[in-house]
């Protein structure tokens, strides 16, 4: 039985990013090449201190989120986002608001970073009509066309062509728009995500594809599931752009993303990314994660991304007062999320027929 | 005045207007531009309307349908041609996954305005994977329209209204239909989904067909008549939405349905209209109804063997002879 890997600092030295980039050196939070939150202005300052309230935003919703399944208030699958909030919270960050996002079935972290209300995915995740989806999607399938949130998808890679449909609609319409298309590790095996990186290099189309790495394919490690390590060596075969780090520090993912978006917006050119990550949890509520050890996971808990996001603001002099408060807020705000799902009305059976077709039903 | 078309002709002139008349319809596909469609049905549109709009693309089903409905998610409104539907297969799960269900996941706040089309079932001895009636599958599927045009006019002026319908239509096309000619009207404009012609109408017994079936059925409408039979032939164009209402009307009056198709009779459309119709005119019914499908195996690429499991005239006069014919003892249904 093979131990699974843990992402080893040597085995990231070997990864060559395409783009002339610094390159930060990862699981560091002295990272030389890039300028850290103290040596900033205080409003660089107070962008961590947004970065950080959203990755808390994340954590402590999902957190609700695990208890109210354990409550029977939230059915079906439930796969959280806990120990992954960097990723989404970095990249999301590098992104204009009317940017598209698309992501697999583990998406509510992604929808709160994109700008998605906590209440809407609360709800959501309740089965009610106040939720994103009015309750029909579920935890997998998070919508909200006012923040261009292109959803959640419960097919392992099925979305990667689409992500590249949408990218290639803001070329056709030189919208100036960029897509970004988050998947797992566990979707690079699948011809999904070869099609669709395929088109997008053929066709030139602005799209970040961005690999969260967690090392986990449901239950199966890396090393099990793929023939190379590096996932970002599947992009020289498709001749575009790649990058890939550890997601330690969120600036450093904001950093990286944006140089791969700005890629997109400026060349209408392709990049895929690898950002190696971590989760917490298992692969959903009914996953014990007994194929890991407890020392691998409290290893990885100790390098958690979000506390060290708290603890660059501590050193930076944002005062604790303003971190209490903040966090605080946090607090009243997945409070209020929560209350609101629970009183929120069920919704209606006639719903279904006009969510099913545009116009009347076609039977 | 009316204009004789080929059937490709027809569709070819609807994608035009359309995309005249909308700069956000294009057409993606194998072959579709310098090759000028693997079936020509796309001919002279790359030299229309420009690489931008006439995208020829790699062999990657999946890819491709999937860029059409990430596209139609937001605003654009693509035809993905299938050289074949045969090859939808490798496309199934965006179709059944994305294009069909986005709009009920999304709790209504995306729609996917796609076309998707080409032709389909069985052409000439292209053996097992190139035969397939991939109707029955995608019919199955709420939150998709799926079309079966027999006639040119049909087929144009159902095209124009699957490229203007804010839902994903499949068109399923006929290799063996591309040459047919019909009249065309020059003004053809929308024809709306979900009502079936009759191109024959008749007294003694119902026979329900689509696409080139029809022209099959009205085959062997023609022998019955010499017999002295008189078959109404329903010409569905259209199955999902189904025009129920023109079925029951034509059982009520000739109290007997023979439903003909290709694609195996396991399930599939003519089940559907068997259920239907045993519900909704039961009471109307002097005979069982039939199906006259394609056997129940993989086609076979020999010629004779293939003609065999393809519904024939012969056939379908059979099976009406069968439901005519039938006075008070009982006969199991089959082919």
């Amino acid at each position: 039985m093979p131990q699974p890997t843990t992402p080893s600092h040597d085995s990231q030295s070997e990864a060559k990013p395409a783009a002339a980039s610094p390159t930060p050196t990862p699981g560091t939070s002295t990272a030389p090449s890039q300028l850290g939150p103290e040596t900033r202005p205080s409003g660089e300052l107070d962008h961590l201190a947004f970065l950080y309230r959203q990755m808390l935003l994340i954590r402590r919703i999902e957190e609700e989120c695990a208890r109210a399944y354990a409550e029977g208030k939230i059915g079906g699958f439930l796969h959280l986002y806990i120990g992954q909030e960097a990723v989404g919270v970095g990249a999301v960050a590098a992104l204009k608001p009317e940017d598209y996002v698309i992501t697999t079935y583990r998406d509510h972290g992604i929808a709160l970073a994109k700008g998605m209300p906590a209440r809407a995915i609360m709800a959501e995740l309740f089965g009610k009509a106040t939720g994103c989806s009015k309750g029909l999607g579920g935890s997998m399938h998070m919508f909200d066309r006012e923040h261009n949130m292109l959803g959640g998808y419960g097919i392992v890679g099925g979305h990667i062509p689409l992500a590249a449909g949408v990218a290639f609609a803001s070329k056709y319409r030189g919208d100036g728009k960029v897509t970004l298309c988050f998947f797992g590790e566990g979707a690079v095996s699948i011809g999904g995500f070869h099609e669709g990186l395929s088109l997008a290099a053929l066709w030139k189309l602005p799209i970040v594809f961005i690999c969260e790495n967690n090392e986990y394919s449901m239950g199966t490690p890396l090393s099990r599931s793929m023939s190379v390590e590096d996932v970002t060596t599947k992009a020289l075969g498709y001749g575009i752009d790649r990058d890939r780090f550890f997601a330690s520090d969120v600036l450093e993912v904001e950093q990286r993303i944006a140089e791969a978006v700005q890629r997109a917006r400026e060349q209408s050119l392709p990049t895929l990314v690898e950002i190696r990550t971590y989760r917490f949890r298992g692969h959903s509520m009914s996953d014990p994660a007994k194929y890991r050890t407890q020392a691998e996971l409290e290893e990885q808990k100790k390098k958690d991304p979000m506390h060290r996001a708290r603890a660059r603001l501590s050193a930076g002099g944002y005062a604790e007062t303003r971190l209490k408060a903040l966090e605080e807020d946090v607090e009243t705000e997945v409070a209020d999320a929560v209350k609101f799902a629970n009183e929120s009305p069920e919704p209606d059976a006639s719903l279904l027929e006009e969510t099913t077709y545009s116009g009347p039903f076609a039977y | 005045m009316p204009r004789t078309l080929r059937y490709r002709e027809a569709i070819r002139e609807a994608m035009i207007e359309e995309m005249e008349r909308d700069a956000n319809v294009f057409l993606m596909g194998e072959e579709v531009g310098h090759y000028q469609g693997a079936y020509k049905v796309s001919e002279g549109m790359l030299e229309k309307f420009g690489a931008k709009r006439v995208v020829d693309t790699p062999i990657a089903e999946s890819g491709f349908a999937g860029i059409g409905v990430g596209a139609a998610m937001v605003g654009l409104r693509p035809i993905i041609e299938f050289m074949t539907w045969n090859f939808s297969a490798v496309a199934f799960d965006q179709i059944l996954n994305n294009a069909a269900k986005v709009r009920q996941m999304s709790g209504g706040q995306f729609t996917c305005p796609i076309v998707f089309r080409g032709p389909n079932a069985s052409a000439r001895q292209v053996g097992s994977q190139h035969s397939h009636a991939m109707e029955h599958f995608y019919a199955t599927i709420p939150g998709v329209k799926v079309i079966a045009p027999a006639f040119p006019a049909d087929a144009k002026g159902l095209m124009k209204a699957a490229i203007r319908d804010d839902n994903p239509v499949l068109v399923m096309e006929s290799e063996t239909l591309y040459s047919f000619k019909g009249e065309v009207p020059d003004d053809q404009d929308v024809i709306p989904f979900g009502k079936a012609t009759i191109p024959r109408a008749g007294t003694d017994v119902t026979i329900v067909a689509y696409s080139r079936m029809t022209h099959v059925a009205l085959d062997a409408a023609a022998a019955l008549a010499k017999e002295g039979i008189e078959a109404e032939v329903i010409d569905l164009r259209s199955l999902r939405p189904l025009d129920e209402d023109t079925i029951i009307r034509s059982v009520q009056k000739t109290h007997r349905c023979v439903v003909v198709h290709e694609g195996w009779p396991y399930g599939g459309v003519g089940a559907e209209i068997a259920d239907r119709v045993q519900r909704l005119a039961f009471d109307s019914l002097d005979a069982p109804i039939l199906r006259v499908t394609s056997l129940d195996v993989p086609m076979p690429y020999n010629a004779t063997l293939e003609q065999m499991c393809i519904p024939q005239a012969p056939r379908v006069v059979a099976a009406v002879k069968r439901v005519v014919a039938r006075t008070s003892s009982f006969t199991p249904s089959g082919n």
